[in-house]
């Protein structure tokens, strides 16, 4: 029955190693709504999915399910229940089929056997009553971000969930398939089925969520319905801020100093209608020194491919790339780091740090070849450069020789800026920068980038978030299907502007992209 | 993590995990391992015509069961590490623990065949379940644990018998017949291979202990999420792996005629080879047991044809095996990384 | 951040082993703390110690090397074979066969993209069968030069040959890993070689060398047991030394999947094993007890290893 609380948690304590990662939070679920949870990396959200889950088990506090007090030990136990959670990192079986992956450990048997053909009929049956078109016979690993997490949420939904938690299912996803997810979702809501959904994403939560729950430091800070609380007083909650503290606008950019028609300033990179294979067509683009342009698109536009095709990591197949008017063509990451060119991926975990090196040892990687003589490593030069960008980037750890898989992601990603820039180049090329990091983090990363613009470096900056690029380029240029369509100048630019280039830039013939 | 299986080479480098297999590459690698099966049974195909062609004894029934018989010991150690390997593990004790079975059994011989074959197989199960538990529950990776098995499993067997062989003692029991009878015309090692073979693949996929195998080899960490006992079926599958290489030490000692504390030397790498060869991935969760089974007849008919050809030296049979061996692994190599160009950004 | 029990360094843990199993044996073995055994125990394990140092570095670009016995096989085998040519030239061509190997592992590793595991089990099959056919098809080989006889037998001062060796390259593998930049690429293609490559690492070409390395210091052991032995015995020598240099390595505290490393904790690992082998060969325990232990160690070395739970 829809209003009735389906989940309830009380006075949850939860212990990692001397410190309280949640410190009596309290935590109520009802039927039939969708439960925004939000609070800064460290706020305790995912230790509280975990508990509720299953995989962890709470210090002290209590819980109910439909009014029966629970304990689980195990996922096991929690599914069980009824309770099932969809992760950010899709968490399936990438050889086996879609079928295979919705029946794991319940496959339907006959006469002690496995019934294949039982397993497929369900399986269909399933897909098609969720309004799903996907081939229960496909490997996993072939299917899209957005359909897997589909077939998590089936998988879910076959075992019995009374209550779905989705932690940051859109972070992959293209807005089509964002689309399609909270149809589904509403679905899941009139039919009774409670919601826990886990976002960063403002625009998200406003646009699909009944009810927020705040955390902050381990502590529920406030349950509140999101039509009775606006943008900038949910910010200032989950930051501990009053409002006037807070910025205009959601990013930490600075209006960017093109816009009041200086001289442009010198040309630094030129790429000339760059081709690799399907992904990545022809795309041409300008950067200028102090300038940050934005690099928008869909999902599989070739906003990635052009990064790495300019920094060397996937070299181009054909076109030119000129730095300061002189002719580049980088084959490999050292020959662009070497040249001036830095890149930052955008998957940090797999791409950017190396995890059992220290916060020092990673940090100096990149410029291992200038902070040597004969091979052999200048420990006080190290020293120096390490003590140096820790302080200007307030670098949060216990010091430099702490492990950089200890650190929190915005962190992590400061190391890895401060990496690049110990190359000293003149172009950064930065991919998804700011991406799963908490928002105090995301506004010292954004500083950053604009004092590094304001000191002479170019940027390219990739992010999916619109008003990042919006509030932070001095110029935003547009791909589709592997083509730039637009160059949009700061006058010119909003987040229609950009939706709508996105959408409707043609994709047969290149425009030129217009003088900044 | 399991073992140090693979090498700092960007990206595909098969460590558990660390791929992002998403679209195209994901898909890829499926029809690569459905290549490698077939490649290796092509192969295998060429190499017995090439037989038949250029021996006349290979085609002969003699010869043909000589292979399989000479095989079938290694192909029930094989069919164990196809489990282990599966599940993105890897088995280095059971050379040693054919051994000890074998011994086990000729020191219970008097007691005839049953008692025999209970002992073996269960003295070598158990220390297969010592594997498991010390993999599964202390969390210790199972290159280490199982290399330390096979160091002590082989010291005790060498200590225990001061290095002699054991007679089996063969008055009146069946024990003879499991190693040197005939049933139905093919030799009795040979059908208990058959059977275990057959016994597996239906296991594999119609049990959803089967399945679970494949699960864990693919991700751990989902198969727990998705509610699986993943430390049961990790140590289930060392116990069966324990377990086969156990039948084939006693069947190898009712052989011989003797349990011989140096049996199965070795004989971990070979089955290593067979899984590899082919087509069973060593991180996990793609191929199985008919892959292996190409892999164990392609290695013995090459091994057979080097016999027939007779002027080749052991020297030259190893530099031509360690060859060929390279070889399909390249090729394996190629074959995974010739499809696929990426995810979409 | 969140921060689970701390695990003890194992290098301390496993010296602190040694020292112990030392001191018990000085107390309760006859003869244990004599001179002459000491050195005898430091000469026996210099070829392991050789061994396990090329290994260590592979194990920390993330791979192994399952080759290095049938590789001190065939150094043995080459430098025999062209003694007559000469010291140098049999030595030069020993070492240029051992490190022509170990860059076929690494080509097919790095360049390849194949297992380490599957390439240097096929190369350590192949190998063996090599060092065989070179030895005129499978024959011992003896080796009568005074020059060559040094290598293996012969002393600075009170040190035996092979210990010098052991020492000098123990000092340069330490400093290579430690101080040069050369150390910081295998550790960094170890501990995430998609990231270093990113960062500029030259992953591919640091992994060819490290192979190239590992045999080349087993070339390098093999040509020391064959003057030792006086001959080079193909069948027999190198016979399982993968085992005993992984586990060394292993002991010592280098993670085998790679990014942590030291050369120090190997040395100090293969003590160990070379200190209980000696002594419980000394006490005339059997052979089978010092195997079992071996496997005991291991297994305690790593269990202090395993990553800590968060």
């Amino acid at each position: 029955m829809t209003g009735e609380p389906r989940l309830r948690m009380e006075g949850i304590v939860k212990r990692f190693a001397g410190a309280r990662a949640l410190d009596g939070v309290d935590f109520e679920l009802r039927a039939g709504e969708i439960h925004a949870l939000v609070g800064e990396n460290g706020a305790g959200k995912s230790t509280l999915v975990k508990i509720m889950t299953g995989a962890y088990h709470r210090d002290a506090g209590a819980m109910w399910l439909d009014a029966e007090p629970v304990h689980f030990d195990t996922p096991a136990d929690a599914q069980a229940a009824g309770i099932v959670a969809v992760h950010q990192e899709i968490q399936l079986l990438r050889y086996r089929t879609v079928a295979e992956n919705i029946h794991l450990g319940r496959e339907p048997r006959r006469w002690g056997v496995i019934d294949w053909t039982r397993m497929r009929r369900d399986t269909e049956l399933l897909l098609s009553g969720l309004g799903l078109e996907i081939d229960p016979d496909a490997t996993l690993g072939v299917l899209s971000t957005a359909q897997q997490q589909m077939v998590a949420i089936a998988r879910g939904l076959s075992i019995g969930a009374t209550v779905l938690i989705l932690d940051e299912p859109t972070s992959s996803l293209a807005e089509r398939e964002v689309a399609i997810l909270y149809d589904l979702m509403r679905r899941l809501r009139a039919g009774g089925t409670a919601l826990v959904y886990i976002s960063h994403r403002f625009d998200e939560l406003y646009a699909v969520c009944d009810r927020v729950t705040v955390l902050r430091d381990g502590v529920r800070v406030a349950t509140a319905s999101l039509s009775e609380l606006d943008r900038p007083d949910l910010v200032c909650l989950m930051l501990g801020k009053s409002r006037d503290a807070l910025r205009q606008g959601t990013t930490a950019f600075l209006t960017p100093p093109d816009a009041d028609g200086r001289a442009p300033a010198a040309p630094l990179l030129r790429a000339e209608r760059l081709q690799r294979g399907q992904k990545l067509r022809s795309v041409s683009l300008e950067v200028r020194t102090g300038e940050i342009v934005g690099l928008a698109g869909l999902l599989g536009s070739g906003r990635t491919e052009t990064a790495r095709a300019l920094s060397g990591v996937d070299p181009a197949d054909t076109g030119a790339v000129y730095l300061r008017e002189r002719r580049l063509d980088p084959r490999t990451p050292d020959q662009a780091i070497e040249a001036g060119i830095a890149f930052l991926s955008e998957d940090r975990k797999a791409e950017g740090i190396i995890p059992e090196l220290s916060v020092r040892e990673n940090l100096t990687l990149a410029a291992l070849p200038t902070s040597t003589r004969f091979g052999i490593v200048s420990r006080a030069r190290q020293v120096a450069i390490v003590d140096r960008f820790m302080a200007r980037l307030g670098i949060k750890a216990t010091g430099p020789d702490q492990k950089i898989r200890e650190l929190s992601g915005g962190n992590q990603q400061k190391v890895l800026l401060a990496r690049l820039l110990c190359t000293s180049p003149a172009l950064l090329i930065l991919d998804e920068p700011t991406r799963g990091i908490d928002i105090g983090a995301k506004a010292e990363i954004q500083t950053l980038i604009d004092e590094l613009a304001g000191s002479g470096l170019g940027v390219l900056m990739i992010s999916s978030e619109l008003e990042e690029l919006v509030e932070g380029s001095s110029r935003v240029v547009v791909l589709r299907d592997g083509r730039d369509v637009a160059s949009l100048a700061h006058a010119d630019l909003s987040e229609d502007a950009i939706i709508h280039a996105m959408a409707e830039g043609s994709a047969l013939a290149p425009l030129p992209p217009s003088a900044a | 993590m399991s073992r140090p299986s693979t090498a700092g080479v960007p990206p595909d480098n098969g460590r558990p995990g660390r791929v992002r297999a998403a679209g195209a590459r994901a898909f890829s690698t499926r029809t690569a391992a459905v290549l490698q099966r077939q490649g290796a049974l092509v192969v295998l195909i060429a190499v017995c015509v090439l037989g038949v062609v250029r021996y006349g004894s290979f085609a002969t029934p003699e010869n043909l069961l000589n292979v399989l018989r000479q095989n079938s010991m290694l192909g029930l150690v094989a069919l164990g590490m196809t489990v282990v390997i599966l599940t993105g593990g890897i088995d280095l004790s059971v050379g040693s623990l054919v051994a000890v079975a074998g011994v086990v059994a000729a020191k219970v011989s008097g007691s005839g065949m049953i008692a025999s074959l209970v002992a073996g197989v269960g003295v070598a199960t158990a220390l297969g379940l010592t594997n498991g538990v010390l993999i599964a529950k202390v969390r210790l990776p199972p290159f280490i644990v199982t290399l330390a098995m096979m160091i002590a499993a082989r010291g005790a067997v060498l200590g225990a018998t001061a290095e002699a062989s054991l007679r089996m003692n063969r008055t009146g029991s069946g024990i003879t017949w499991l190693g040197r009878g005939v049933f139905a015309g093919l030799p009795v090692p040979v059908l208990i291979v058959a059977c275990a073979y057959a016994a597996g693949w239906l296991a594999l996929r119609y049990t959803r202990w089967g399945r679970s195998v494949y699960a864990v080899g693919d991700s751990q960490d989902a198969a727990r999420l998705l509610g699986l006992n993943v430390d049961r079926v990790l140590i289930s599958t060392y116990a069966l792996s324990g377990a086969l290489a156990g039948l084939a030490g006693v069947v190898l000692a009712a052989r011989l005629g003797a349990g011989q504390p140096v049996a199965g030397t070795g004989w971990e790498l070979d089955a290593i080879a067979a899984v590899v060869v082919g087509g069973t991935l060593l991180t996990g969760g793609l191929g199985g047991v008919g892959s292996t089974l190409v892999g164990i007849l392609l290695l013995g008919v090459i091994f057979n044809l080097f016999n027939l050809q007779g002027t080749i030296t052991p020297w030259w049979q190893w530099i031509m095996r360690g060859a060929f061996l390279l070889g399909v692994v390249v090729v394996q190599s190629r074959l995974q990384r010739g499809f696929g160009h990426g995810q979409p950004r | 951040m969140m921060r689970g029990r701390t695990s003890l360094d194992p290098t301390r843990v496993a010296l602190g082993a040694l020292i112990l199993l030392v001191l018990v044996n000085a107390w309760s073995t006859p003869n244990f703390a004599t001179t002459s055994n000491l050195w005898n125990v430091l000469l026996q394990v210099s070829t392991v110690a050789l061994v396990a140092i090329g290994m260590t570095l592979v194990v920390s670009t993330g791979g192994i090397d399952l080759s290095v016995g049938s590789v001190m096989a065939v150094g043995g085998a080459i430098g025999a074979i062209l003694i007559p040519h000469g010291v140098v030239v049999a030595v030069a061509a020993a070492l240029a066969g051992a490190v022509a190997i170990g860059l076929l592992n690494g080509l097919l590793v790095a360049r390849m993209g194949v297992q380490p595991i599957v390439v240097t089990l096929a190369t350590l099959i192949g190998g063996r069968g090599l060092a065989q056919v070179l030895s005129h098809d499978g024959q011992l080989v003896t080796i009568q030069h005074p020059g060559f006889e040094l290598l293996g037998r012969g002393h600075l001062g009170p040190f035996p040959a092979p210990v010098v060796i052991m020492v000098l390259v123990t000092a340069v593998a330490m400093f290579t890993l430690r101080a040069t930049a050369f150390g910081r690429y295998a550790l960094a293609s170890g501990g995430n070689a998609v990231a270093a490559r990113l960062a500029g690492v030259p992953v591919a070409l640091t992994v060819l060398t490290v192979y190239a390395g590992s045999a080349g210091l087993a070339g390098l052991a093999g040509l020391i047991e064959a003057s030792r032995l006086g001959a080079s015995d193909a069948a027999k020598i190198g016979m399982n030394m993968e085992l005993d240099a992984i586990a060394a390595t292993v002991v010592g505290g280098t993670a085998l999947t790679g990014g942590r490393a030291t050369i120090v904790g190997t040395v100090i690992g293969a003590l160990i094993m070379q200190v209980i082998a000696t002594s419980l060969n000394m006490l005339l325990v059997s052979y089978a007890w010092s195997l079992a232990l071996k496997a005991a160690i291991i297994l305690v070395a790593v269990y202090f290893q395993r990553p800590r739970l968060v």
